[in-house]
């Protein structure tokens, strides 16, 4: 039975390694917040971190996560309110809703590494990203607006931090 | 049909015949209307032991719930009503809570008698009854707070869940006055029809852009679409379903490798007397991961029934065959003689417009879950026609409609795919066969290949322009598939004007235009074969995303005939003679402002580069939100086409939330893009060809364009928003490529080589 190490919890799932982490996260921990949206790997609305770096949960096996570190939107921050989530409610983004865990992962990783992307690096790093309601001018800019919250909280913790 | 299906929906509801509720129950205050007999307020007040009739609730905590009877699949429906319901009830926004209602009839909508949700029909059919019924709650809780303060109502102030009496400085809130148990106000049906409502310079809320009840709990993954329902004891399902979209059956099913699969129960075999599916199997294990596995691991063997040889060609070389036919078809619309009209004409200009299937393809493939528990069999997903749906559920499992409970959800995604009811046939029966609930969910290659989708449509159109260059005449033949026809319910088809008996409105609405044109023909012509060959459904906007595809290339072609301006050409139809007479000078103003916009006509553009103009009165001409679009691409040689962008301006009468009017029209406009830049789905051998989002390819962020958008709210009453955009911005990019290269395109999707072939031409 592999342990997986989801959200900072370690957790049990009664599933073959070749079971896609997506049903066992989904149905199998009920950790509803990833969703299914093709079992492709063609829209992103699967998307969770694992060591970091977003990836599509239908494609990667659960055998092949076991002891990395592997995060949902239920972990993206303790109270729903990491910059994108916040930047996604400033921007009333979702329509419909169902991609949005998706879009919010997969930005997340780019932030993590780029705090101050382009538009143009926005559109590459979410194009796998399908958004049925077509809601992408408001995800670009909660991006936008995320990144610059991100930027100006950092500037100002590096000010209070003693030297 | 199965025999349930055939009465569902009642007769129009007359708001006459029911009465207002207003009374303290130990759970709060409960308001709501409530056929009459039988139901009294003091039933409709006690603690429920079955679901009161109501359409909000306020606790003895003060917060207020309204149950949305709609489907919310992203238009934050469920958030509009709460914000009709707090204009008038005076809450406070944060106050407000919202919930989906079940299947039960207390909760029908009150103009169409159904619980269905489409036509972008919800803000302007519901916006009476739920200002009404907050207005209601205001005056009973005004009266109850007026005697618990010994103070006459009538010097009471309501504001942000507060009653104040300025004299005196007393005040107490809407908890305190539930809780003291002194709101009982009963009102009459006249009562009710007679209550002042608010006039636009009074509103605080209507016209705001209050934040959306829905969108915390889409960002932080806790929102509950009908894919995310657990029970406990619960077993899976994932489908096999045949290669041919329709009339397969299946001949046998071996499950001995399937057998081996850890955790599998059963594969049942779908029994389907309501004819919506057709051999369908469904594999059901403990978990899904194996019940998927042990779907692929059945080798099943199909009939393939009588439309295994059916493609495209066959549907589209069908619906010439019978646009050419004399007698085909019913008229939708005949004014004059356009025949005529067409002998004496100085000018003739013919073409034809075909648009290729499309697949609704929402995010959240489609799913269901059912569960027996004692007599009543409850099913949980997100559906837009609870009503239609609950007797399909109720045909599934051989059982009366009075015993389905349906479970409304969070829709991820509708499009109008969900107003079907297909994924309730599989989830009933594999629960009824291995006597557990079962959970069903559409792989997504199950979910393209069986889409109830938007049928092939081939169109016919003739003009006539006289010796002064007046269009004359037109006629119109509409060859498809019936969607709503299928639903076998009579009262959504529309009698013909020739008494040809009922024909399918919702593949000829918009035909029926607001331009001035004194001969008119509008045939709408069934094509049996597509029919019955690839089901078809309402896909977002449906008839008018086809019509005015024809009608507005048609209207440029003639203009680019007589050599006009094709704006100018159009304001000069939307005349408002006769029958036009308001909503062609509408649709005429949102055309101009969409022009100024954009500003069209204003400046030389590139070499390659063009604007064009289309505007459209969808959904219905009943029903209509005046748009109009101007699209500006640019052609390269080679026939591609970049949209560079899109002006869309709609007049929507009344704005109840100007910011999710932009984030629906945004959304719809690009929908309009999709469709006619990137979306198609082909049929060969009876099934469709695309199976995932690498065939079937909708609108990614790099393909979106720059949006501008303008509403108008003039005032007058709110009209939906959900669907018109989408139907106008095909003609207008297919117009704005004839400006920028010559190239005149008639197919939907648009392709570089179609562009091409035409610049050569």
């Amino acid at each position: 039975m592999p342990t997986l190490t989801i959200n900072g919890r370690s957790l049990s799932v009664d599933a073959a390694n070749d079971t896609p982490l997506l049903w066992a996260i989904r149905e199998q921990l009920q950790m509803t917040g990833t969703k299914f949206g093709c079992g492709a790997g063609l829209c992103g609305a699967c998307t969770v971190h694992v060591n970091g770096e977003a990836v599509r949960s239908c494609q990667t096996m659960v055998g092949d996560v076991a002891g990395k570190k592997i995060t949902t939107i239920e972990g993206l921050s303790a109270k729903g309110d990491h910059p994108l989530q916040k930047a996604w409610i400033a921007e009333q983004v979702p329509q419909c809703g169902y991609c949005q865990s998706g879009q919010i992962m997969q930005a997340a990783s780019l932030l993590a590494r780029n705090p101050n992307p382009t538009k143009e690096e926005v559109v590459a790093h979410m194009d796998g990203n399908l958004c049925r309601c077509m809601t992408y001018s408001r995800i670009q800019k909660a991006i936008m607006r995320a990144a610059s919250e991100m930027r100006t909280a950092s500037a100002t913790s590096g000010e209070r931090r003693p030297t | 049909m199965n025999e349930h299906v055939k009465n569902v929906v009642p007769a129009t509801t007359d708001l006459s015949r029911r009465s207002f509720l207003v009374g303290t129950a130990a759970t709060g205050l409960v308001l709501g209307y409530a056929a009459l007999p039988g139901i009294d307020a003091a039933a409709a007040a006690a603690p429920a032991s079955f679901e009161p009739s109501v359409w909000y609730a306020i606790s003895p905590d003060g917060l207020v719930t309204v149950t949305c009877g709609k489907a919310d699949m992203g238009q934050h429906i469920a958030s509009t009503m709460a914000q009709l319901v707090c204009e008038e009830l005076g809450a406070k926004w944060s106050d407000m809570r919202v919930s989906l209602a079940s299947n039960d009839p207390k909760f029908n909508d009150p103009v169409l008698g159904a619980q269905i949700t489409g036509g972008s029909w919800s803000t302007m059919m519901n916006f009476d009854a739920m200002s009404r019924a907050g207005a209601a709650g205001r005056m009973a809780l005004t009266e109850g707070a007026a005697a618990a303060m010994g103070v006459p109502a009538s010097e009471l102030v309501v504001r942000d869940s507060m009653i104040v009496h300025p004299k005196s400085k007393k005040q107490m809130s809407f908890a305190e006055i539930v809780k003291s148990g002194k709101a009982t106000k009963t009102f009459t049906p006249d009562e009710l029809k007679a209550i002042k409502l608010k006039t636009p310079d009074q509103y605080t809320m209507i016209g705001v852009s209050v934040p959306q009840l829905d969108i915390p709990s889409k960002t932080n993954g806790t929102a509950k679409y009908g894919i995310d329902v657990m029970l406990p004891g619960m077993a899976y399902g994932a489908l096999v379903t045949p290669p041919v979209r329709f009339g397969a059956t299946v001949k046998s099913v071996d499950d001995s490798a399937a057998k081996k699969v850890p955790g599998f129960i059963k594969a049942v075999t779908l029994d389907d007397k309501t004819g919506t599916t057709s051999g369908w199997v469904v594999a059901v294990a403990s978990t899904y991961a194996n019940a998927r596995k042990a779907a692929q691991a059945l080798k099943i063997a199909y009939d393939a029934g009588p439309n295994a040889k059916v493609s495209s060609q066959s549907l589209l070389d069908e619906a010439k065959r019978l646009q050419k036919l004399e007698d085909s078809g019913q008229f939708f619309v005949k004014d004059g003689d356009p025949n005529a009209a067409f002998g004496s004409a100085a000018k003739v200009v013919e073409a034809e417009y075909t648009t290729s299937i499309n697949i609704h393809a929402p995010l959240e493939p489609m799913n269901a879950t059912a569960e027996f528990r004692g007599d009543i069999l409850h099913v949980y997903s997100g559906n837009q026609f609870a009503t239609r749906s609950g007797a399909i559920a109720a045909g599934a499992a051989g059982i009366d409609p009075k015993f389905v409970v349906m479970h409304q959800h969070w829709l991820g995604g509708g499009f109008g795919r969900r107003l079907d009811a297909d994924m309730m046939i599989p989830a009933v029966q594999a629960a009824k066969a291995v006597g557990k609930p079962v959970k069903v969910i559409y792989s997504r290659e199950n979910d393209m290949t069986m889409d109830f989708s938007r049928p092939l449509t081939y169109q016919k159109v003739k003009a006539g322009v006289d010796g002064d260059g007046k269009l004359i005449a037109i006629s119109h033949d509409v060859v498809s598939a019936w969607p709503t026809a299928r639903w076998g319910i009579p009262d959504f088809l529309t009698p013909s004007v020739d008494k040809k008996g009922p024909l399918d409105s919702f593949t000829v609405n918009g035909a029926d235009f607001f331009y001035t044109v004194p001969n008119h023909y509008v045939r709408a012509i069934k094509n049996e074969l597509a029919h019955n060959a690839t089901p078809s459904g309402q896909l977002r906007s449906v008839a008018p995303g086809w019509t005015f595809w024809a009608v507005e290339s048609m209207i440029d072609e003639i203009a680019a005939a007589t050599g006009k301006d094709p704006a100018q050409f159009r304001i000069s139809l939307l005349d408002g003679a006769g029958k036009n007479d308001g909503g062609a000078q509408r649709l005429r103003n949102t055309l101009l402002a969409a022009m100024g916009l954009s500003g069209y006509g204003t400046r030389q553009l590139p070499k390659g580069e063009g604007m064009g103009v289309a505007c459209v009165s969808s959904q219905e001409r009943a029903s209509a939100s005046w748009t109009a679009c101007v699209a500006h691409v640019a052609v390269a040689p080679s026939g591609a086409v970049t949209v560079k962008k899109l002006t869309v301006a709609t007049d929507v009468g009344t704005q109840v939330h100007p910011d999710n009017i932009r984030a629906q029209v945004e959304g719809a406009a690009l929908w309009g893009l999709s469709l006619a830049m990137y979306e198609k789905a082909t049929l060969k051998d009876g099934g469709i060809e695309q199976t995932n989002f690498d065939g079937y390819t909708p609108l990614r962020m790099s393909q979106t364009p720059e949006i501008a958008v303008a509403v108008i709210a003039n005032g007058e009453k709110a009209t939906g928003v959900g669907e018109p955009a989408v139907t106008v911005v095909a003609p207008a990019i297919g117009n704005a490529i004839f400006n920028a290269s010559g190239a005149r395109v008639r197919a939907l999707p648009i392709t570089a080589e179609a562009v091409k072939a035409s610049m050569r031409a």
